[in-house]
């Protein structure tokens, strides 16, 4: 361990960092002083993760200067970053899954005996997290946590580890609002108390406004603003980040007469990922022209309960119809009934990643003919133009129609699936976090889509962690735990913590 | 059948009490495999090239321990070459888009042909055999003393399958090889190379792997020939996902195949005439029923290391 002593002050001066003929940042400063709690903000590509990267020593910025407590440090490796006190948690765990928690924090620390002493070790572990303002369950593997639950060891670690500047990269991305509160409100004690000075990477304004104490924004790679919280507001913020660009505006909701029901899910059962859990729905009702959120934490059976509605996973019992009659999935069954699924993770559920931009496009429709007979033969020339207009349509970037659809960017390949499965009639719309890691407008894009489909009397099931997202987006809202429905509520009178009080499994 | 038996002396005893020596007789090599398989592949890598690693050591073996008339020097010969196939494997998979499993099918091919070709000189003469430790000295029984005659590889297998059980929790290179198994990312944010440490997980592994390939053809059969392993090692591998990439398991699933693959012999040996030779198809049936049994379309394996290239 290395000495813990008080927060330290980190500053970067002049940092440029260039890849080629690209600039990915552009002369930034920006300086953390002792003890802050420092939000940094900006667009996806922004440059936000290449600063910190070149603060932490992963990229060599190609120029510019670091210095800690005002004193100028060359940092030319973690390693180096490490000595000096930075650290950083990641927005993908870095914890290993199948270790346990003492041995996840034990294996990180450079200075690791050869042969681990655990009597040895659990002792020094327990006097340390006495002085911690929360605890977490040290033997059990990493995999059984709670999201909440891994963030804080993740930050327990590099405290452990005697870090004194901590990045947080988009922290609260996979934790419920209660969970966000209060690992955000430790973090914001610890910086208080003078241990540790925090740099936050975020776009959500909640929690900026909440906790953080100063800001930086930036765009396309050049400090757009920034200094105390108090001197700024959403607007101002909004605006440093986005710019000129424009935004896709939300229609308005639609208001849905009686309206029969398109999905309807009874006593659906089947087993998990793992085997050991159930997925058990027991009614799940979705009418025309609403939109369905299900809330919940990842890792409660969503991803198993959409992998059934894709035809991707079969149920041991239960019934799902469609308008009335039985589905199971099939390409008939999705053709006849108008079902269309966009998956989380497209490029893996929904895309042949080799093949090209026009065959993924028309996965739904190659195989039949205008008259809607099936095909022998296909119609290259139908393709490639079915596919230039979905591409004009959705305002997919793409080199040309061959590239291969992995070598687009994750927004384009979203939008790529989003134009194939919106298009042509669509009665059921079954959609998984389509916003996940994208950026501002092509967010609100998405989202105006899914509300435009909705508004043309499609039933749409939207399952997402993001819960803001749901409570924009959807009429009314379930929450699913450990694999069952085990709340609903109205959006419109929908209390956050409430659900998120159920997303957590505690009521 | 009942004559047969009765003049073994021992009745029909002499069928469990065959397969309890035959179990730890043909056990130790699946035991050398398997935990050299559970070395590389709790890193994050698979290496099929093991049957191939265990036939080159087994003609290593012979051909050093009749050169020398030493049959130690001879293991530690194979378990170099071992070694050297190894390095080979986890060198060639370094490379992006290199698909692991591919290169081992190429390098168990590989492995026996080599094997083959160096091997022919020495189908005729014979070689110094490993010993054996007489655990059985105090009966006067004949089917007793042979079933405690133990070899020493087999006692320094079950040591190792305990050390490794150990090791995987209590020490650092157990704990960074599990880590680089579960999670490149969480390895390189550690500092430590992903790729070096399969290499040396990958090396190890099949040094371990030849040294059950030297003890067939130094202890049982004791004999060099091209037939000498007859898939063991692609079944040691089918073991190491059956007991879970545990090392425990590992020893546990060897002497459960070890001992169904002693089930025709003992059974012959106290006269059975017809059908046995069935039995001697009883560790592949054995493997092909618990990989069914073990697995299914709609889960995935507990325990599986993450970065394998089978549960990725």
């Amino acid at each position: 361990m290395a000495d813990r002593g008080g927060a330290i002050e980190v500053e970067a001066v002049g940092m440029t960092l260039r890849f080629g003929a690209f600039t990915a940042l552009d002369d930034v400063s920006i300086r953390i002083r002792a003890g802050a709690f420092h939000a940094l903000l900006g667009e996806n590509g922004a440059g936000k993760s290449c600063l910190v990267k070149c603060m932490l020593g992963f990229y060599r910025a190609t120029d510019g200067q670091i210095a800690i407590n005002g004193r100028e440090t060359p940092i030319d490796s973690p390693r180096d970053a490490a000595a000096h006190g930075l650290g950083m948690v990641y927005q993908h765990f870095t914890l290993v899954p199948s270790l346990t928690g003492a041995e996840n924090i034990v294996i990180s620390r450079a200075d690791a005996p050869q042969i681990i002493d655990w009597r040895k070790e659990r002792t020094a572990l327990t006097r340390f997290m006495e002085t911690m303002p929360f605890h977490i369950p040290l033997d059990v593997p990493v995999s059984t946590l709670a999201a909440g639950q891994k963030q804080k060891l993740e930050i327990l670690k590099q405290l452990y580890l005697g870090r004194r500047f901590l990045v947080l990269d988009e922290p609260t991305s996979v934790l419920t609002p209660d969970e966000a509160d209060e690992t955000l409100g430790h973090v914001r004690a610890l910086t208080e108390s003078g241990a540790l000075t925090v740099l936050m990477i975020s776009h959500k304004f909640n929690e900026v406004f909440a906790f953080a104490d100063e800001a930086t924004v930036l765009r396309r790679g050049k400090r757009m603003g920034g200094g105390p919280i108090g001197s700024l507001n959403r607007d101002m913020l909004a605006a440093m980040m986005i710019g000129d660009q424009k935004i896709a505006n939300l229609d308005a909701r639609r208001l849905a007469s009686e309206a029969p029901d398109v999905l309807d899910i009874t006593g659906l059962r089947a087993p998990d990922e793992s085997g050991l859990k159930t997925i058990a729905v027991d009614a799940l009702r979705v009418k025309a022209g609403e939109i369905l959120g299900v809330a919940g934490v990842s890792g409660n059976g969503q991803k198993e309960f959409l992998e059934i509605l894709a035809g991707q996973r079969r149920h041991d019992c239960g019934a799902i119809h469609v308008h009335g009659a039985p589905y199971c999935a099939t390409r008939a069954e999705m053709r006849k009934l108008k079902v269309r699924i966009i998956q989380e993770e497209p490029l893996r559920n929904a895309c042949a990643p080799r093949m090209s931009v026009a065959e993924n496009l028309a996965f739904r429709t190659f195989d039949i003919d205008e008259s809607g007979r099936t095909r022998v033969l296909l119609d290259g020339k139908a393709i490639r133009c079915g596919a230039q207009r979905l591409i004009e349509q959705f305002g997919v970037k793409t080199a040309s129609l061959d590239t291969p659809i992995a070598a687009l960017s994750g927004g384009n390949v979203q939008r790529a699936v989003l134009a194939r499965e919106l298009t042509g009639e669509v009665d059921l719309l079954v959609v998984a976090n389509p916003c996940f890691g994208l950026d501002f407008a092509a967010i609100a894009d998405i989202r105006a889509r899914i509300m435009k489909a909705r508004n043309a009397g499609a039933a749409v099931l939207l399952v997402s962690e993001d819960l803001d997202e749901l409570l924009e987006l959807s009429d009314r809202i379930v929450v699913m735990s450990e694999g069952a429905i085990v709340y609903e509520t109205n959006a419109s009178c929908a209390d956050p913590h409430e659900i998120g009080r159920h997303m957590a499994g505690h009521y | 059948m009942a004559d047969a038996a009765q003049a073994a002396g021992i009745g029909l005893w002499a069928v469990p009490l065959a397969m309890i020596g035959g179990a730890i007789r043909v056990s130790t090599p699946f035991i050398f495999v398997s935990l050299g398989e559970t070395i590389t592949e709790r890193s994050g890598r698979i290496n099929l090239g093991l049957e191939g690693t265990l036939v080159f050591g087994a003609m290593t073996a012979y051909a050093i321990a009749v050169e020398t008339g030493s049959a130690w020097i001879g293991l530690a010969g194979a378990f170099v070459s071992g070694c050297c196939f190894g390095l080979l494997h986890g060198w060639i998979c370094k490379f992006p888009r290199v698909n692991d499993i591919a290169i081992g099918i190429a390098l168990m091919l590989f492995g026996t042909g080599l094997a083959f070709f160096f091997g022919k000189a020495y189908i005729q003469p014979s070689a110094p055999h490993l010993p054996a430790i007489p655990f059985g000295f105090w009966s006067s029984t004949p089917q007793v003393r042979a079933a405690l005659d133990v070899n020493a590889l087999f006692l320094t297998g079950a040591a190792l399958a305990v050390f490794l059980w150990w090791a995987f929790q209590n020490t650092k290179i157990g704990l960074v090889v599990r880590v680089v198994g579960d999670s490149s990312d969480a390895a390189r944010a550690m500092g430590y190379s992903p790729d070096l440490v399969r290499l040396l997980a990958t090396a190890v592994g099949g040094g371990m792997a030849a040294i059950g390939g030297g003890y067939l053809s130094l202890y049982y059969p004791g004999s060099w020939n091209e037939s000498i392993s007859s898939g063991q090692g692609l079944m040691a591998v089918a073991l190491v996902i059956f007991s879970r990439w545990n090392p425990l398991g590992c020893l546990a699933a060897a002497l459960l195949f070890g001992g169904a693959g002693a089930l025709g012999p003992a059974l012959q040996s106290v006269g059975v005439t017809h059908g046995y030779y069935l039995f001697y198809a009883a560790p592949y049936v054995l493997t092909l029923a618990i990989m069914i049994l073990t697995s299914s379309p709609g889960r995935t394996l507990a325990g599986a290391p993450g970065e394998l290239s089978i549960t990725r």
